[in-house]
Order: C-alpha cells, then sequence, then structure tokens
C-alpha cells in the first residue's frame, strides 16, 4: 500500500514537472533574418531570430533592463578603470552538446572585431578580451568605458570548436555572397535549437531541454515555427484565420479589428524609436526654399516657429488613430538622459508661431521642400502631409517630396536634404549614441546621420568625453547639458515616439518588449 | 521557315539587350543598396569601399556590359539582401511559380474556353447573360482585391483554405512540389483563381466573340444546310476556326500569368520568384532585379517566338504563304 502510495506520488510529481503538452507558437512577422551568422548583420529582425538559438553575455529583459544570460554578474575593475570584470555562467552547455567556457568568449568577441562583422562598431573600444580562468573574463577598453555593458546586448556567444571544425571561424562576407556553415547553421547556448530553415519562408525552432534556465524561464512553448508574411493586410488575416498566434508590425488600421476579434488581443507599449524633422541650419543659402542668398534655417526663431506650428496630438489622434506619445525632445523615453519635463517642451501656438516667424522677418512667410520616406515609419507620409497643412497655417508652404527610403537616406547622409523626416532608435539606452551620431558636428565616423550642418565646437568635446567619463553623475550632467542646448536651438522638430504593437492569440502571454526583440523563453502558452 | 526563325531570333536578342539597358539604367533611380546594406552605425568609410566593391561607382552602361559578361556565362551575381548567388536563389524560387502558373494557366484555359463556347452557342440564354456579367468583376477587379477578398471569405470567415503560404513541400531533390501534400494543393487553391481569373475570362470573352464572328460564316450555314449534326458543326468547325487569335494570345497571356504572379504572390506571401522581386525592389537588391528582369524578357519573347511558330501548324494559309517566298 505504502510502495504503490509512494509510486503515485513520485508520478504525480514528475507530471507537474514536465510539461505534458506540446506547444507551438506560430510566430510572422514582415521580414526574414538576412543571416543566422552572430556577426555578419547587424540588424533588428536578424538579431531576433538570432536570440532563439545564440545567447550574448547580457540580455534585456521584457523591460529593457539587464539579465544575466551567459554572464552572472560584470563590475568595472578596482584596479584598472579600463577593463570590465565578467564572470560567467557555469554549466552552461552548446546545442552540441560541448561545454561553454571563457575561451568561446574570446574567441566570439575576436570574430566579431575581423573586418566583415558588422558588430565592430558596436565593440570599437575594446582592446583586449582576455581569459582569467575558466569562468572569469576582463575586457579592456581603449579608454574607461563606463556603459560598455549597453553594446554587448547583441554579440552573441558562439563555440569556438564548433566553428573550426566547421570551418567558420571567418565572419561570412555578406556583400560578397559568401554562405558559410554559420550562415545557415546554428549553435547556440540558447533556450531554442534550429530544426529546420528555408530563406524568407519558414524556420523551425524546438525547445533546449538542456537549456541552463529551463526551471528559471517559463520555456513553456516547445517549437516555434517562424514565417515572414509581407502583406499587411494577409498578416492579419493570418491571425484573424488562426493561422498564426503571435505577430509582429501590426498595421495601425488592424488594431480594432484584432482587438475585437474572439480570443485575439493587442498589446503595446512605447517603441524604442522617435519621429522628428530635422532642419538644415548650416547652410548660408538652402536650395530647398524660395528665399535667395538666406536660410530661414539658420535663424533658431524660425525653427522654433516651426515647431510650435506643429498640433502633436491632432497627428496623434488623425494620423496616428492613437498609437503614438508626442515627444518634445529625440530620445526615447527609457534612454538615460531622458526627463520627462524636456519631453514636454513642445506646445502648439499659432498666433506666437506667426509672431515668432514675423520677428526674424518672415512675416510672409516662405516655401520649403520636405523629404519624407513612404515606406519607413508608420504612417511616416500622411504624419508629413498633417505637417504640411500645419505649417501652412503660419504661412510656411511645403513641398512634400515622399519616396521609398532607399531613396530619402541617402539625402539626409549626403546632405541633399534641408528639411527631412528621420526616426532614431537607441540600441544602448544611452544619451551618448543619440548625440554621437545627430549632435556631433558631421565628419566621417561621427554625426553621420546629422543633417542639420550644426557645428558646435565645444559641444562636440563635451559629447567625446561621454566615452570615457566613468563618474556616472557628472556624466549625467553632462548629458542633461547637452542636451539643453539641443532644446534650447531647437535643433529638431520632435514629433512623437512610436507605439509597438503586437497582436496575439489570448493564450500566448507576452507582454511587449521595447526593442521589438521578443525572446520566446519569456513567452508563456495557456 | 528556317530562315523566318533565324530572323525571329535575331530580332529577340536585340530586344533582350534592349531591356537590360533600359532596366540598368533604371536602377539608379530606385535608391541606393549601400543605405540597406549598411546598418545606421556606418561611417563614410564603409559606404565608401561598399560601392567600390560592388562597383556602383562605375556609370551605369560599364555595370550593364559587366553584368552581360557575367551572365553569359550563367553568372548573375550575388543577392544583396540574403548574400546568396542569385541564379540559386531563382532556382529554388521557380517551382512554386511555375507551379501556381501552371495550375492558374490550365484552370483559365479550361473554364475560359468552356464559358466562351457555351456563352457563344447560348447567345440569348439566362445562364450565359449571367456569366457574362459576372465575368466583368474579373476584368475589372484588381488583382491584389480579389486576392484579399478571398483570404477574407475562404481564410478568415469560413477559415476553410491557408491564407498565406505553400503549406508542406514535397523535396524531389531538384525541384519543390506542392502537389503532393494536402495542405499543399489546398494552398495552391486561392491565388490560382487569383492569377487565373483575370485570364480565365479574358479567354471566356474572346472566344465567344471570335466564335459568333465565325458561327456567321457562310460554310458554317452551309454546313449546317447539310444536316450536320449541332455538335459537329459548333466544336469541328466553328471551335477549330476560333482558335488561331485564342492561341497567340493564350500565348501571351501565359508569360503574363508568369510575369504579374507578382501581385498575387505578395499578397498570398507564395515564395515564388515574383515575391522575391518585390523584396529586391524594396531592398533596391540590383543582381536580383537584373536577373529577374531579363529572366522575363527572355520568357516573353521565346513564348512569341513559339506562337509564331505555331502558327505555321495552325493555319495553312501561312504556310503557303511562306513557302510562296517573297
Amino acid at each position: 500500500m505504502k510502495k504503490t502510495f509512494a509510486l503515485s506520488l513520485a508520478a504525480a510529481l514528475m507530471a507537474t514537472t514536465v510539461p505534458l503538452s506540446a506547444e507551438t507558437l506560430r510566430w510572422a512577422r514582415s521580414g526574414d533574418a538576412l543571416t543566422l551568422d552572430p556577426h555578419a548583420q547587424n540588424e533588428g529582425p536578424t538579431h531576433t531570430v538570432r536570440h532563439q538559438m545564440y545567447e550574448p553575455l547580457i540580455i534585456r529583459d521584457v523591460t529593457g533592463a539587464f539579465e544575466p544570460a551567459l554572464a552572472t554578474d560584470w563590475a568595472p575593475s578596482t584596479d584598472d578603470p579600463n577593463v570590465w570584470v565578467f564572470n560567467l555562467r557555469e554549466g552552461v552547455t552548446f546545442h552540441d552538446g560541448s561545454a561553454f567556457t571563457a575561451e568561446d568568449v574570446v574567441f566570439s568577441f575576436e570574430r566579431a572585431k575581423q573586418p566583415n562583422s558588422d558588430m565592430k562598431e558596436l565593440i570599437g573600444s575594446i582592446t583586449e578580451v582576455r581569459a582569467v580562468d575558466d569562468y572569469t573574463i576582463e575586457i579592456v577598453t581603449d579608454g574607461p568605458n563606463p556603459i560598455l555593458p549597453s553594446n554587448l546586448t547583441n554579440l552573441f556567444i558562439m563555440d569556438k570548436d564548433w566553428t573550426e571544425a566547421n570551418d567558420t571561424v571567418n565572419v561570412q562576407d555578406f556583400e560578397g555572397g559568401e554562405i558559410t556553415f554559420a550562415t545557415t547553421n546554428a549553435n547556440g547556448t540558447g533556450p531554442y535549437v534550429l530544426q529546420s530553415r528555408e530563406p524568407d519562408v519558414k524556420t523551425v525552432m524546438t525547445r533546449n531541454d538542456n537549456y541552463w534556465g529551463i526551471d528559471q524561464f517559463p520555456m513553456q512553448v516547445t517549437e516555434i515555427v517562424y514565417t515572414p508574411i509581407q502583406n499587411a493586410a494577409t498578416r492579419v488575416a493570418a491571425l484573424l484565420s488562426g493561422e498564426v498566434d503571435f505577430l509582429q508590425d501590426m498595421p495601425v488600421q488592424d488594431l480594432d479589428r484584432v482587438n475585437n476579434a474572439d480570443g485575439l488581443v493587442v498589446k503595446q507599449a512605447p517603441q524604442n524609436r522617435v519621429i522628428f524633422f530635422g532642419m538644415n541650419q548650416g547652410a548660408d543659402d538652402i536650395e530647398a526654399d524660395n528665399i535667395d542668398g538666406k536660410n530661414p534655417l539658420a535663424d533658431v526663431k524660425v525653427r522654433k516657429a516651426m515647431s510650435m506650428a506643429i498640433n502633436r496630438d491632432a497627428i496623434r489622434q488623425v494620423v496616428m488613430r492613437g498609437q503614438s506619445q508626442p515627444a518634445g525632445m529625440i530620445a526615447p523615453p527609457f534612454v538615460n538622459g531622458w526627463t520627462a519635463d524636456m519631453d514636454a517642451e513642445s506646445s502648439t501656438d499659432i498666433e506666437g508661431a506667426k509672431a515668432l516667424l514675423a520677428e526674424a522677418g518672415y512675416a510672409d512667410g516662405f516655401s520649403i521642400r520636405l523629404d519624407c520616406p513612404n515606406d519607413r515609419y508608420v504612417n511616416d507620409e500622411a504624419i508629413c502631409q498633417a505637417a504640411v497643412g500645419m505649417l501652412g497655417q503660419i504661412g510656411v508652404t511645403v513641398n512634400l517630396d515622399a519616396k521609398p527610403k532607399a531613396q530619402h537616406f541617402p539625402l539626409i547622409t549626403d546632405g541633399k536634404t534641408d528639411f527631412y523626416m528621420l526616426g532614431w532608435g537607441v540600441p544602448t539606452y544611452d544619451s551618448e549614441y543619440i548625440f554621437n551620431f545627430l549632435v556631433h558636428g558631421r565628419e566621417s565616423d561621427i554625426g553621420t546621420w546629422n543633417g542639420t550642418g550644426f557645428d558646435n565646437d565645444d559641444l562636440d568635446a563635451k559629447i567625446k568625453s561621454l566615452a570615457s567619463n566613468t563618474d556616472l553623475d557628472a556624466r549625467n550632467a553632462d548629458i542633461a547639458a547637452i542636451w539643453r542646448v539641443v532644446q534650447d536651438e531647437a535643433l529638431y522638430i520632435p514629433i512623437h515616439h512610436q507605439v509597438l504593437n503586437w497582436g496575439m492569440a489570448e493564450k500566448v502571454g507576452i507582454e511587449v518588449d521595447p526593442e521589438d526583440q521578443p525572446k520566446v523563453k519569456y513567452f508563456t502558452m495557456n | 521557315m528556317l530562315a523566318f526563325i533565324i530572323r525571329r531570333i535575331g530580332q529577340s536578342i536585340l530586344v533582350l539587350l534592349i531591356v537590360g539597358l533600359v532596366a540598368f539604367s533604371m536602377f539608379n533611380f530606385v535608391g541606393d543598396p549601400i543605405d540597406n546594406m549598411l546598418g545606421q552605425e556606418r561611417t563614410a568609410e564603409d559606404i565608401e569601399r561598399l560601392r567600390i566593391q560592388l562597383g556602383l561607382d562605375q556609370p551605369f552602361p560599364v555595370q550593364y556590359f559587366k553584368f552581360l559578361q557575367e551572365a553569359v556565362q550563367g553568372n548573375f551575381g550575388v543577392s544583396y539582401r540574403q548574400g546568396r548567388p542569385v541564379a540559386e536563389i531563382l532556382l529554388e524560387r521557380a517551382p512554386a511559380t511555375l507551379e501556381l502558373a501552371a495550375v492558374s494557366g490550365i484552370l483559365a484555359i479550361i473554364f475560359g474556353i468552356a464559358l466562351g463556347v457555351f456563352t457563344a452557342i447560348r447567345r440569348n440564354g439566362v445562364l450565359a447573360n449571367i456569366v457574362m456579367s459576372a465575368s466583368l468583376i474579373g476584368v475589372s477587379l484588381p488583382t491584389f482585391l480579389i486576392g484579399i477578398l478571398l483570404i477574407y471569405v475562404f481564410s478568415v470567415e469560413l477559415g476553410w483554405l491557408p491564407s498565406f503560404g505553400r503549406g508542406d513541400v514535397v523535396d524531389l531533390g531538384w525541384w519543390r512540389t506542392g502537389f503532393l501534400t494536402e495542405s499543399g494543393l489546398k494552398a495552391l487553391i486561392l491565388p490560382s483563381i487569383t492569377l487565373g481569373l483575370y485570364q480565365m475570362t479574358l479567354i471566356m470573352r474572346l472566344v465567344r466573340s471570335e466564335m459568333l464572328e465565325v458561327l456567321r460564316q457562310d460554310y458554317i450555314r452551309f454546313a449546317r444546310a447539310r444536316g450536320l449534326k449541332d455538335r459537329a458543326v459548333n466544336f469541328r468547325h466553328a471551335l477549330k476556326n476560333t482558335m488561331v487569335p485564342v492561341i497567340t494570345v493564350i500565348g501571351l497571356q501565359l508569360g503574363a500569368i508568369i510575369a504579374f504572379a507578382i501581385i498575387t504572390e505578395t499578397v498570398f506571401q507564395w515564395p515564388g520568384v515574383g515575391l522575391l522581386f518585390i523584396n529586391a525592389i524594396q531592398f533596391v537588391d540590383i543582381p536580383v532585379m537584373a536577373a529577374y528582369l531579363m529572366l522575363i524578357s527572355v520568357m516573353f519573347v521565346g513564348i512569341n517566338l513559339a506562337v509564331d511558330i505555331l502558327y505555321f501548324f495552325i493555319d495553312p494559309r501561312l504556310r503557303a504563304d511562306r513557302a510562296g517566298g517573297h
């Protein structure tokens, strides 16, 4: 009797620990990963697919906060300000069964620094990675780097022996069309194992039952079927008809439809992307306007007036159907340096704007061309159309020129536009990234996306010093001071923060991740 | 006849070269591929290095010449987006498009001819009039709308058929077919109707008007006067004489089915060459665009050639004319 009781108890215990049913997550979004080679392309959807199979030292959880992955803890070295020390997780194995050690980390960083790697800029400050013992590494940078961990959240660790055995020690030469074993196969430490992959058609992954965190995370999905569906209407239809359980890249116009459908929900969160207009203030005369010999945008009053003409609430309600958060600064809300006060520093005041314009000597207004993408951001062209009407109210006649992104972005980087739309995401979650690309004067390797012609040497020096300032309070004070200049100069006209929407079946439990990078190990299915 | 064929082949090659030249001159306007290939962290040096590496710093006639040089050796370059040889990608994608086009084409021909004959013979019948009115929808509604409507009705509301993809495919080594699995066959239904509907109505209307024309001819009256059965008159005499112009159009439409599968493939996420081409345009993937456009023009030129040759066998008068020489 006792024996049978013990047996049935054991059986019951086993039943609770071993998941009974297989749960498949059918997941669709608009595009596919470009390659599986962990270091070949630094691109959102590509990283998202890799995150299921490979792991970096640190990941961001669904709130955007750091979470230990292959490293258990990390801190700057107490002896040398140029060194970060990472303690690695013990007892982790790759999918092929081989053990994860410091040697693999050292190798992966070296691989990511190869010329063909697309990740090399992100870790450009790293001069050396050395293994102290099997589970400790030291990362040496060319100067103190207080925000190094932020640059490592998409830097995946590969198995040194696996790459050697399969001749993929070198990063795939993506532009040269090279195919290596690592392009189509994966051997990571991650929660899911690659089963099959047909680029642009279907990728299937199954749960890694030896995953180190199998008891720590929900891990309820046993199989992932990932399908890119390009056409927005078809993508939504697939969700509505129950052929897909989880959808990224939800079209804004279908949100109500999905929300009202039985068994489906839409979840949303502010996205790590802010949308704004840039104005060329640097040139003596600009081509895109009707004023000869002068550049109206060079006058801060004109720039402020234009910003005051934009009715961000109207754009939110009419153009975005409520799916945006009006912005007053060009940093997404969870970025270090963002403040609620500065983000509220935008107001609509048509009369005030007209007065400012008159003060600047443009009482009759002027006309200017606005360059806008039509396939990059949510309702990008419609936002520009709305802005045309709003600027018209203060006498600024705007000629809209909307183009596909492949034609729009070169205008900005080549300095061929004087008034343009741009959106910006901040993978490092720190303002320095924004300053480096959008505020620092344009040089060959810094300020590359600053199309405003703004170039302030003192400010540039301050921006450069952020990289090595280890005194975080002083650094944050500098960041606030730089933002003050950006705001007072009306360098950009902030429009809004995009809101991210994920559509899913009710049984899928996951919160929206601001980076648009779902990690399936956090999903529950019931 | 041989001289005729050789002359036509010569003309065809000229057409191909011109198509290629026009295509290459257009690529500059599609946008800058570099922008999509490098992330936002790129530097000016990265851009310059890649531009030179890809040969994009050269004027377009030079780029075109280089493309031709490689293409005649069967090398179509490397896709900017997928980083794989274009020829390999096209071969991988072709079966999906060809299977879809074949099914749509066969549906369009069978139903088009049958309904055309029916509406011609029963010219004043109620059913024939209904078919004729309904066919207006097929001609006037754009393909993407028909596709989305079908998805809405049969996938979302009724849940009978899949809204996207090709279902399970069987790999035969050099050809992945969807004909051998149930989900593959189910997935074919909506896209092939969407793709073939326009062609079907076109064929039907053409067959009908040609047939009405033929039915008015004297030899048909004589045949009836001789007391031949209706079936013999309609099918042996009338339909056969209707087919000459119809075959020309079917031939050309066959090319159109493959070329315009682009829209249907986009709506149904059908993994064929049309979808590949749309992706290529968005990404400014020049090697894929160039190879696809050349492939499609080779196909059109080839079909035209085949149709011309077919005339010889169907219409004896053409043979007599040519044999007489000019």
